[in-house]
């Protein structure tokens, strides 16, 4: 770094390299047991599988521990292993320096700070939850090995993408989330509708990737341009300052970088228009649903997008497109949720809007707000995906909640946990929903986005309606299984009981990391990220002016270390609160949306039980209500596959087939036409040959061995013949001799 | 009187009974009887010129050439009889044109 601000030095921890190795050396050993005909007991693939997990979640807590020892400003490890690529020779700069060569150089290193951490842990913890639930969810499928194998690798990925301290070890994690997804959404392979859906996944986020990749490479290129190669995050965000006022085609570079990176993380983590894929990939195993569909690896754009934070401050019109696509998003799931039948499509429509309501965080500058909500999701979305398991192995693989109905009864402790879930996602308090959702919808309320704030609150109106449907349908009521079913229906064992309670904990109190100074927290959870967040968490994009924001974010920053150290003080000093509150509202202010919100979820959910279970003849009525047509609509998803089948797929198909026959004819054409003219000319050359120049060769052969015929006549092997034209030659000269000369 | 052309002659005649006797004569005993001819064709040649010339009685050259002769003559023929002998043991002929597995 020669020319650009130097990051400040960061400790290294030596341990770092083990939280994703162990599991990718778990990978490992279960891929070559698959590959070797499952030779191990299945005892043995659940202890490695499970195994190399908890002990990465193991070093994940003790990173954790050691990060809070550390003083907030230097809440940084890195550890770099090795110089992966090292280019770049002398550069001469726009102003005539000239900088001496290797100035790029790109490590396999791991970064932890805060915000990796966070993210540590929620994919150990949650992963070795999903892990253990996976023992018992796929104890008797033959593909047992190979799908531990594959979890693990995921999690290796995973761990990758969260750790890389650059772009790079980031996106070799992105890209094997993306296959590990591919692999375990099309785990039973042999049903041509699971392979399709991963190819389905695998393709739209290849689109996605490919936005991310040019968005990248712009950074790469614009910040080289200004003398600075590197891909590091913290050398980034030391640097992107350089980018300010930088153009390219009149766009500012900023907002281009970062809107093709939006590009990736809406592929990832299925925003509009890229979103179709994720509800396909419900025909993986419901386990896969839950770790990578709903708790990881979706939630990767969230946490680039917070990785990139010092990016998108600087971007007022791409973080507005990142926030009206998310809570677009969240809007749209949420209305095709409210008329799915089958349990895991509802779920997955509901991870949609979730994940909208996350981009929405992000969008409105509340990076903190975002992550948080990225961790209680993960909880009660994950939990809810594990129930939904559990349903499903109890009703004998019955997806269809048309065919469930009272089962609280028979699988009480799946109900328990379940509703749990429900209360959380819905956002009611104290469950850990209600924090980081209420918390989204006031940041977007107070940073001025109202529209956004309305359809988001609408949104969370949804949310409470379809969840309670689900349980209504589910869980409430009158069974409606068949008889087979209701002889088979049993609770799940232990070991998927167990992460469901877990899990049913944190999605209970998860919240409570991050309950804001309205209502009487310290809002731990933002000043834990807020060194990498910039300052507060959260950039004000929309009324400070810019010369004021540094000065303001690092009083804030000095407060919040304040209130971290004095944290038996609940009460923050009222300087501090004004500070924080930036003069977009007041507390009660704040209270009273939350209120509004509990509100609004509450007569969402008790109308939702209200016409489900009592009165079965509204819901009915609805579904027809306007001939029903919206009805219809919202249960094929708005059309949205057949219009992107018919407007981009087949066109697609159209164009490959119209390349492949402009191929197939006409440069293959070339070709074959170049090779039968070679053809002829050379047929034409070898009969010249034959004709000409064989025959001239052979002319005389056979010239030679006819006179040799001819002259071999004279040598019979008679003697007396010999004798006679000696006699005569004898004769001839004397008579020569004597009469003639 | 009997001069030196007479033996000459006689014996150019007998030279060329005995050239006709080996060319034409497909019976290897003809053969070589025809070679007997033309070397007492040569022999009586030499006694002939030895008759003639200039040193005789004292000078006897031709007279012990073909003393010589005859007695080559008769080695040869009991070679060649042997040959044609053996030959004849093998083919069951004396025809000159069966001795001919040396040609192909």
């Amino acid at each position: 770094m020669e020319h650009g601000t130097t990051a400040t030095v960061a400790q290294t921890a030596g341990y770092l390299l083990f939280i994703p190795l162990l599991p990718l050396i778990g990978a490992l050993l279960l891929g070559a047991n698959a590959y070797f005909g499952n030779r191990l007991p299945k005892i043995l693939v659940s202890l490695v599988g499970c195994g190399t997990i908890l002990l990465s979640l193991c070093l994940a807590i003790n990173v954790f521990v050691d990060l809070q020892g550390l003083p907030e400003s230097e809440r940084v490890l890195e550890d770099s292993l090795y110089t992966w690529i090292k280019a770049g020779d002398d550069v001469q700069l726009t102003d005539g320096t000239l900088v001496k060569g290797g100035t790029f150089s790109v490590d396999v290193g791991f970064l932890a700070d805060p915000l990796s951490s966070v993210m540590m842990l929620v994919v150990c913890g949650v992963g070795f939850l999903i892990h253990v639930y996976s023992t018992g969810y796929m104890a008797h499928d033959p593909g047992y090995s190979r799908f531990f194998c594959y979890l693990n690798l995921f999690t290796f990925a995973m761990l990758l993408l969260v750790m890389g301290n650059n772009i790079f070890v980031l996106f070799v994690g992105w890209e094997g989330v993306g296959f590990c997804s591919y692999a375990l959404i099309s785990f039973w392979y042999k049903e041509m509708p699971n392979a399709w859906a991963g190819m389905k996944a695998f393709v739209v986020n290849r689109i996605g990737d490919f936005g991310f990749i040019i968005g990248f490479m712009l950074l790469f290129w614009s910040l080289g341009s200004q003398g600075v190669w590197t891909m590091n995050f913290r050398e980034l965000a030391a640097n992107a300052h350089l980018l300010a006022g930088m153009q390219w085609g009149g766009i500012n570079v900023v907002t281009l970088i970062a809107l093709f990176m939006f590009v990736g993380a809406s592929g990832k983590s299925a925003q509009i228009p890229l979103y179709v894929w994720l509800p396909d990939a419900m025909a993986g195993p419901t386990p896969v649903s839950a770790l990578i569909h709903a708790a990881t690896m979706v939630t990767a754009g969230v946490y680039m997008i917070g990785r990139m934070n010092f990016l998108y401050s600087m971007s007022p019109f791409a973080l507005s497109v990142v926030a009206t696509v998310g809570v677009c998003t969240a809007l749209f799931a949420a209305t095709i949720g409210l008329a799915q039948n089958d349990i895991k499509k509802v779920l997955a429509y509901s991870t949609v809007s979730q994940l909208g309501y996350m981009f929405l965080a992000m969008g409105v500058g509340a990076f903190s707000a975002g992550i948080f909500h990225l961790m209680t999701h993960a909880f009660f979305k994950g939990l809810l995906f594990l129930g939904a398991g559990s349903v499903i192995h109890a009703m004998s693989n019955e997806q269809d909640m048309r065919k469930m109905g009272g089962l609280w009864k028979m699988i009480p402790w799946t109900y328990g946990t379940f509703l749990v879930a429900t209360i959380a996602i819905c956002g009611i308090w104290p469950f850990a929903g209600f924090f980081s959702k209420d918390e989204i919808l006031w940041k977007a309320w107070e940073s001025g986005h109202h529209l956004h704030w309305l359809l988001g609150f609408i949104a969370a109106g949804l949310t409470a309606f379809y969840m309670v449907r689900l349980m209504s349908l589910t869980f409430w009521g009158k069974n409606r299984s068949t008889e087979e079913q209701k002889q088979h229906l049993h609770e799940s064992p232990w070991n998927m009981i167990a992460p469901l309670v877990i899990l049913a904990v944190l999605a209970f109190g998860g919240g409570w990391l991050g309950v804001p100074e309205a209502l009487g927290g310290n809002n731990r959870f933002h000043h834990w990220l807020a060194p990498v967040m910039g300052g507060h968490g959260e950039a004000h994009v929309t009324a400070l002016p810019a010369d004021d924001t540094d000065g303001h974010h690092d009083a804030a920053a000095a407060e919040n270390a304040h209130n971290a150290e004095a944290e038996a003080h609940p009460a923050p000093a009222p300087h501090a609160e004004e500070v924080q509150a930036g003069g977009h509202g007041s507390h009660t202010v704040e209270r009273m949306f939350a209120l509004a919100s509990v509100a609004l979820a509450l007569f969402a959910a008790v109308f939702g039980y209200w016409i489900h279970v009592r009165r079965r003849d509204i819901a009915e009525k609805a579904a027809s209500f306007l001939g029903g047509i919206p009805h219809r609509l919202l249960l094929n998803k708005y059309y949205v596959d057949e219009i992107y089948n018919s407007a981009v797929v087949q066109n697609l198909l159209r164009t490959t087939r119209l390349m492949s026959n402009f191929d197939k004819y006409i440069v293959d054409g070339i070709v074959n036409g170049m090779a039968v003219l070679t053809r002829a000319t050379a047929t034409i050359n070898g009969f010249i040959d034959k004709l000409f120049v064989d025959g001239a060769v052979n002319l005389v052969g056979n010239a030679i061995i006819a006179g040799g015929n001819r002259i071999r006549r004279l040598q019979t092997g008679q003697i007396q013949q010999y004798l006679y034209v000696l006699g005569a030659g004898v004769t001839i000269i004397v008579i020569v001799g004597l009469f003639i000369l | 009187m009997i001069g030196l052309t007479h033996y000459l002659v006689v014996a150019a005649v007998l030279f060329v009974l005995g050239l006709l006797t080996v060319v034409s004569r497909r019976n290897t005993i003809a053969i070589l009887m025809g070679v007997e001819l033309m070397l007492n064709a040569g022999s009586l040649n030499f006694v002939a010129f030895n008759r003639f010339a200039p040193g005789f009685p004292s000078a006897f050259d031709g007279q012990i050439f073909s003393l010589f002769i005859i007695v080559l003559a008769a080695a040869e023929a009991a070679v060649a009889l042997a040959i044609i002998f053996a030959f004849y043991k093998i083919n069951r002929t004396v025809d000159a044109d069966a001795a001919n597995s040396l040609m192909h």
